[in-house]
């Protein structure tokens, strides 16, 4: 996380070799990726950008998703029943045949994850994925994250979606001004004070609904972060039903 | 007066198999603050795009009914007629960037709308200062970040000074700190007369400005009122809309036979509320 022009998306594209360090190193599971093509670093990481316009050039959505499949070495076959099951998960079955600009901008950055979680690579690495999604499509989303992580993949998030990270990221990496300024568990990274201000975050709907229910009644912790908890909260309060 | 009157309007791009607008039915009076939500792919854009006629003149397709825009019929008037009129600022402000540099991005507007040379150097300088983009005066549209592009995007089309502005999740690349601002700026113009129509997920961050809330799903209209009431109502979940904290808190409440009378948008909002009833 961090304010627009922190460089979260210049570091990011370090991870895949689109911009190579000027000084130090980037280390990729033990190797140098100096020594590693674009291409070679892409069977290890996947990356979904801001913009699903800047990585769409095909014109129907089943030639994007099997794309990268062919290049990595699937048959035809393979490809096209991998794509099917990615459709499917994405919510976009019976898209195959639609050209991906026919489609809304959040239809077409499904579309853009669609075509590299198909190759499902080990690091997957998303910028700003919940951007014009819808609150049913974020939530397919993380359960979709969630399992690619169970299995064992890497997921590294941009985002400026509090809380969507507070909900659902173990580990919070905070940057302003091109560096580093916190790195740590989700929890103490965002409630710290200096870290939001500086990252230009807003506290998320929940923390602000429990310091003002703590303001007025000090027996609620100002620091909820679920629903459930103001809920429960709350009905204390009113004495029950 | 009725700035934008939409009848019986449907649209069908090009090529698609389904209409993306069905009989969609509008009207917005000057001054008024809407915003437009719903779940991806559920005609948001397109709407955006009859206000200022890229719909059906750039974006060309099968139509029925009609779209009225201060008393100009989208049928007949062509988007340069509509220019000074509507302005849209686009869901990728990429789109709309079309200059060298940021001061010559917001001159581009006034300029081809006749404004005399000294006004455009005022609204310039105005809204560099007012969009916090002094530091990006001489850079290239396309070097900067997502957000810095939207500020500029926004920044060009009010350069125009349009009575509507119309803004297609103009926040969305923003951080919250900024999209706070942002917003806030809109605010204070929607106060001064200018009408805003804004599509936007985030309706925490909207639905108190908003004189009105419009809800659509598949191409329609299901709900439109004050943000109270529709975001109260139970399709916002059933179409997966996503509603303030506040307001999910109050309607789990209610299910539970707690009632704290008025619909809640804020954290603020429902503390107030809560203590309230307590009193009582």
């Amino acid at each position: 996380m961090g304010s627009n022009g922190a460089g979260k998306t210049t570091l990011v594209k370090h991870i895949n070799g689109l911009i190579r360090p000027n000084n130090g190193r980037v280390i990729l599971d033990g190797t140098d990726t100096k020594y590693m093509s674009v291409a070679e670093i892409a069977r290890v990481v996947g990356l979904v950008w801001q913009n699903p316009d800047h990585q769409l050039f095909l014109d129907s959505i089943k030639k994007e998703v099997t794309f990268g499949l062919k290049n990595i070495g699937f048959s035809d076959a393979d490809a096209n029943d991998m794509c099917n099951r990615t459709l499917v998960r994405l919510g976009l079955e019976g898209f195959a045949e639609r050209s991906p600009f026919s489609l809304s901008g959040g239809e077409r950055k499904r579309v853009a994850l669609a075509s590299v979680l198909a190759t499902e690579p080990r690091v997957l690495a998303l910028d700003e994925p919940t951007i014009g999604q819808d609150a049913k499509q974020k939530k397919k989303l993380i359960e979709l994250l969630k399992e690619l992580n169970t299995r064992g993949c890497t997921v590294i998030c941009i985002t400026h979606d509090i809380e969507f990270v507070i909900e659902n990221f173990p580990r919070t990496i905070a940057m302003a001004d091109g560096k580093i300024i916190a790195d740590g568990s989700t929890h103490s990274v965002l409630t710290n004070d200096v870290v939001l201000e500086r990252c230009s975050l807003t506290e998320p709907e929940l923390t602000i609904a429990a310091r003002s229910l703590n303001k007025r009644f000090s027996q609620v912790s100002n620091r909820l972060t679920l629903l459930s908890e103001l809920e429960d909260a709350i009905t204390e309060l009113l004495g029950g039903i | 007066m009725t700035l934008v009157d939409i009848n019986d309007f449907s649209f069908k791009y090009l090529g698609a198999e389904s209409l993306a607008l069905k009989k969609i039915n509008l009207q917005i009076e000057a001054g008024e603050y809407i915003v437009i939500t719903g779940p991806s792919g559920c005609g948001k854009t397109t709407l955006c795009r009859t206000i200022n006629g890229l719909v059906p003149h750039f974006h060309r397709g099968y139509i029925a009914g009609n779209v009225v825009i201060d008393g100009l019929n989208t049928r007949e008037s062509k988007v340069p007629d509509l220019a000074p009129i509507a302005g849209l600022v686009f869901q990728n402000p990429a789109n709309q960037l079309v200059t060298l540099n940021v001061e010559k991005e917001l001159a581009f507007g006034p300029e081809n709308l006749g404004v005399d040379p000294t006004e455009i150097r005022n609204r310039v300088d105005s809204l560099i200062e007012t969009l916090d983009l002094e530091h990006l005066r001489e850079k290239h549209p396309h070097e900067m970040s997502g957000g810095e592009q939207q500020r500029v995007a926004i920044a060009a089309t009010l350069a125009m000074q349009p009575k509507i502005l119309v803004a297609d999740e103009p926040t969305s690349n923003l951080d919250p700190k900024s999209a706070r601002v942002i917003l806030k700026i809109i605010s204070e113009l929607n106060k001064e007369g200018m009408t805003v129509m804004l599509v936007e997920h985030r309706l925490d961050l909207v639905a108190r400005n908003a004189t009105r809330i419009i809800l659509m799903n598949q191409g329609s209209i299901v709900a439109d009122g004050p943000s109270r009431e529709v975001l109260a109502l139970n399709i916002c979940d059933e179409i997966g809309v996503g509603i303030p904290k506040a307001t999910q808190v109050y309607k789990q409440l209610k299910q539970k036979g707690i009632d704290l009378g008025t619909v809640p948008l804020t954290g603020e909002e429902l503390a107030v509320l809560v203590e309230e009833v307590r009193s009582v």
